[in-house]
């Protein structure tokens, strides 16, 4: 058996995954971090270029609400939510998302989205919520910006090593260890505060395909559940998936 | 279908640490056997299909086997990703061929600004994310009234 060498890490805060969460989480808490004199440290188990989800590409973006030209309110997308998940929502938290999804949106055009305008230069819709994206390379410009974010402040992303526990003292998430996919190493991560976006999980049920349609699910084979069993552990209320 | 290696061009990345198919796949699936100097794909009914593998090669030593029931046996379809733009060229059983191409990005690799050119703000204690209310387009986040 290889003889895995210890890394210890110590950061303030530690953002567990490299996804589109991962990612704006990383954003915004590297512009406050830096005015605050704390640090800021990313995990993710693959390349962030091509990580989570959204590691394809896509050609929509599924929620813009479209506060600013009037197309809808934060309370019409709270009554969407309801009506399609049949009353059962924390509205509370769908609330929060609609007032601040369209300032995402907004900043992922700058950061080089092509984004579909109209001739009048407002964003072409696919449906009430959908905006019509160019999005080949969708993860590597969030990334990026992501990236360049950390970069800036001079904090640290680790990829390809993977999560596999919490890092408890009695009831409180002080970090996490796991294992590097590429070296022996095993890695401990100490955090006086954990982000966790390590996205779903997939192949829960046994899918309908055999062999090699195995992978053909919507979501991604290579979301292994980390977020689920890592909350789990460490005592979390899971309040929305 | 899965992602494979056309061994005829796959030259294992000579030079570089890693293969680039095994830099970028998502999943961790392509392996390199350092006798050979092919990659393959370690574990097919796992992967996605996502074509991350397919762009990046440099060697275009890549290619994904469409499913049978929506791209029949003959027919392909092969991705071309540059700085600016992805070309698809959609080949048909009968031989007939389509080209797409379509812009990937509005600015240049790398140059993604954090915080978009927008205001900012030094009020943690507030619910405005940095760069908003700016980035929103409003003079203020919206609260419950």
């Amino acid at each position: 058996m290889a003889n895995f060498k210890t890394v210890e890490v110590d950061t303030d805060l530690l953002i567990l995954g490299g996804g589109f969460a991962a990612c704006g989480a990383a954003v915004e808490a590297a512009y406050w971090a830096k005015k605050n004199g704390l640090k800021v440290t990313m995990v993710d188990k693959a390349a962030m270029d091509r990580s989570g989800a959204c590691a394809m590409g896509l050609s929509a973006i599924n929620q813009y609400v479209g506060i600013k030209d009037g197309e809808n309110t934060c309370e019409d997308y709270v009554r969407y939510v309801r009506q399609d998940l049949m009353g059962i929502s924390r509205e509370d938290l769908v609330y929060n998302i609609a007032r601040h999804v369209d300032s995402s949106v907004h900043l992922f055009e700058k950061w080089g989205l092509k984004i579909w305008t109209d001739e009048e230069g407002k964003y072409v819709h696919e449906g009430r919520w959908q905006l019509m994206i160019n999005g080949e390379s969708y993860k590597i410009i969030i990334a990026e910006a992501a990236k360049n974010a950390m970069n800036e402040a001079g904090y640290e992303i680790y990829e390809r090593v993977f999560i596999t526990d919490p890092l408890m003292d009695g009831d409180k998430c002080v970090g996490a260890v796991g294992f590097s996919t590429r070296e022996d190493e095993f890695y401990v991560f100490k955090a006086k505060a954990t982000i966790v976006a390590m996205g779903g999980a997939v192949h829960v049920f046994r899918p309908r395909s055999v062999g090699e349609g195995i992978g053909r699910s919507w979501y991604p084979p290579f979301q292994s559940g980390s977020s689920a069993y890592f909350t789990l552990k460490a005592g979390a209320e899971m309040t929305c998936q | 279908m899965p992602s494979f290696v056309i061994t005829e061009k796959c030259d294992g990345c000579k030079g570089l640490d890693r293969t680039a198919c095994q830099y970028i796949c998502p999943n961790d699936l392509m392996v390199l056997d350092k006798e050979t100097m092919k990659a393959h794909n370690r574990a097919p009914e796992m992967c996605w299909e996502c074509q991350c593998c397919v762009k990046l090669c440099p060697q275009q030593a890549m290619d994904v086997r469409g499913y049978s029931d929506f791209i029949p046996l003959g027919a392909s379809v092969v991705p071309l990703r540059g700085s600016e733009d992805i070309m698809w060229t959609v080949k048909f059983r009968d031989g007939s061929l389509k080209r797409f191409k379509f812009p990937i990005r509005t600015n240049e690799e790398g140059s993604a600004d954090p915080l978009g050119g927008f205001a900012t703000h030094d009020d943690l204690n507030s619910q405005a994310l940095a760069t908003e209310p700016a980035s929103l387009g409003l003079d203020a986040v919206s609260t419950l009234s």
